[in-house]
């Protein structure tokens, strides 16, 4: 069962060929089984999952399920959870049970679907590897001294080696992306105001935001359809109305425009990846699309202004965690002073400490001018790039990522290293648009990941476009031998 | 730019960090480099750009001034670590 796409199993559940409580035992086993090698879970859901299970037996029995009814998922830990440990991947809340349940949480229960747990994750999502967990690294299910990307590394080892039917993750500069290419599954970020970001821990607000990490396209179909939507608890989603995400998907794209931003395929661009990510394009081709070069021409200056505009606005969300309502606090605080630096310093790791430095530099009296807003000037002058090229072309494709996954290790000492990591993916975030990564091939026997942009609100077109891949190619449907 | 250690410590006392005294260097160092990465911006001219507010040109939603949250701070308080009588504890900070 453990192979079966969320569709297949959904249809399995409604024909009773076999029920959630098994299919959910079943998840748990393989997890036992697995995950002390992989470290993809933070906490296992085991009493509660299969309680989730039951339930959703008896609507499925009483007709009234839907889709995901009784479907077993993994939650990154960034969502908050009610009476679950929520982490975020830290010390600083190590000991955090939420007293609530995040709007997207919310709505996975009343669709009846069932959390397995709560995935690792690079503490605060701030990491493009998962190295930076309080709770560990977690590795590469294709090479398991590889890391798995970040920071929702945990959800796509976790959907890579099959030990959960999908997962959730967020992405503030490529965290669903990016770790979805480098384990090999399909992921997509939606619009900036899509998801409710409430109850979803805040890294930065002006570009987080909530998606999905599966098998297959149609499966992120599926399960946005359950996430998306306004929230008036959340100032920022988008009061718009959400169109059915599998009602196009098997569309033919014939005519399809394809923009292929030459900045992406240039230097440091592993050059046996680029055949893989060319090879993909030309299926598209053979599908019908007609393929065009083009220029972002600001592409370069996407990681400088990110790595102002997302330590900033970490340096404000960040400040709530005092030691003084929640989280981790240090013992015997001298003042109210020591009491707020020692419960930062020991509950926050360094890249998060890094973070925060940079954010407090850039918005301290006298640098604002030189760094904020000449950060937010620069992303309007990527933004424009994109609207431009949006305007005669349907769809952008890229290299989700310059090279295949690389080694537990090798860039955790290098913050510039690891940044550059992020080079495809930032840009779309700047700009608030819908991207996608969907499984395209292996170099080096690791996974590759083809990137897919979208314009505003063009969800429904990019999981069309890449179910049409999927309908002829099978990347999506390999996993690592270890864990078969 | 270049941070040294007196600066490390004056940002790190701005955001309530403690930084254990044997990081310091390395925060400036690493500090640095960002910062070094960060200034590639300057090489674009944007004196003509207005900063972007929003990706989607949204206004921030405004909502009627009513009452819709429940009363739950014994609930909220219960994952606090020191309360009494439904006050978070500090260290005292007036003599």
């Amino acid at each position: 069962m453990y192979q079966m796409t969320i569709a297949e199993l959904a249809a399995g559940l409604k024909s009773g060929q076999f029920s959630s409580e098994e299919l959910t035992q079943s998840y748990l086993q393989r997890i036992k089984q697995y995950d002390p090698e992989l470290n993809s879970y933070i906490t296992v859901l085991e009493e509660q999952a299969l309680a989730q299970a039951k339930a959703a037996d008896q609507r499925l029995a009483s007709g009234t399920a839907g889709p995901l009814t009784g479907i077993p998922l993994a939650q990154k830990d960034i969502f908050c959870t009610n009476g679950v440990k929520t982490s975020c991947g830290s010390k600083m809340l190590d000991n955090f049970i939420s007293p609530y349940d995040a709007t997207v949480i919310e709505k996975f229960n009343a669709a009846g679907a069932v959390m397995l747990g709560k995935t690792n994750m690079d503490e605060f999502a701030m990491g493009s590897s998962n190295e930076t967990s309080f709770y560990g690294a977690v590795k590469n299910p294709w090479n398991t001294k590889a890391v798995p990307g970040g920071s929702s590394g945990g959800s796509a080892a976790a959907v890579a080696a099959r030990l959960a039917a999908a997962a959730t993750g967020t992405d503030t500069g490529g965290s669903i992306r990016q770790p979805a290419a480098l384990c090999g599954i399909t992921g997509i970020k939606p619009t900036y105001g899509r998801v409710s970001r409430y109850g979803m821990i805040a890294f930065a607000s002006s570009l987080d935001q909530a998606g999905t990490m599966t098998q297959t396209a149609e499966d992120s179909a599926l399960m946005l359809q359950v996430m998306a939507g306004f929230d008036e608890r959340d100032s920022t989603c988008l009061d718009k109305a959400v169109p059915d995400y599998t009602a196009n998907l098997n569309d033919d794209i014939k005519g399809l425009k394809i923009g292929l931003p030459k900045e992406y395929f240039a230097e440091g661009l592993d050059s046996d990846l680029a055949k893989v990510v060319e090879a993909a394009i030309d299926e598209y081709k053979k599908l019908g699309a007609e393929v065009v070069e083009i220029s972002l021409p600001n592409s370069a200056l996407s990681v400088p202004a990110y790595y102002v505009v997302a330590p900033a606005e970490c340096s404000s969300n960040l400040s709530r965690f005092d030691g003084v309502r929640f989280g981790h606090r240090c013992d015997d605080p001298q003042d109210l002073e020591d009491l707020y630096k020692r419960s930062r310093g020991e509950g926050f790791g360094s890249e998060v400490k890094r973070r925060i430095m940079i954010g407090t530099y850039a918005l301290s009296a006298g640098y604002y001018d030189a760094y904020y807003l000449k950060a937010q000037k620069v992303r309007q002058l990527i933004s424009d790039d994109f609207k431009q090229a949006f305007k005669d072309v349907d769809v952008i494709m890229a290299p989700t990522t310059p090279t295949v996954a690389f080694n537990i290790g090798e860039k955790a000492d290098d913050p510039i290293t690891m940044y550059l990591s992020d080079i495809n993916t930032i840009a779309v975030n700047l700009a608030g648009l819908p991207g996608m990564s969907i499984p395209a091939g292996f170099s080096k026997e690791m996974p590759v990941g083809l990137q897919i942009i979208g314009n505003y609100f063009d969800e429904a077109r990019l999981l069309n476009v890449a179910h049409q891949y999927q309908t002829v190619t099978d990347w999506h449907r390999r996993m690592p031998e270890q864990f078969a | 730019m270049s941070l040294d250690s007196d600066d490390v410590k004056r940002i790190a006392h701005l955001a309530r960090l403690a930084i254990d005294e044997q990081d310091i260097s390395t925060y400036a160092t690493n500090l640095s480099n960002i910062l070094g990465l960060v200034e590639q911006m300057s090489a674009v001219d944007t004196d003509q750009v207005s900063p972007m507010a929003h990706p989607l040109d949204e206004v921030q939603r405004l909502r009627t001034d009513a009452v819709t949250e429940q009363n739950q701070r014994e609930h909220y308080q219960s994952i606090a670590p020191q309360v009494e009588e439904g006050h978070y504890l500090v260290p005292r900070v007036i003599e």
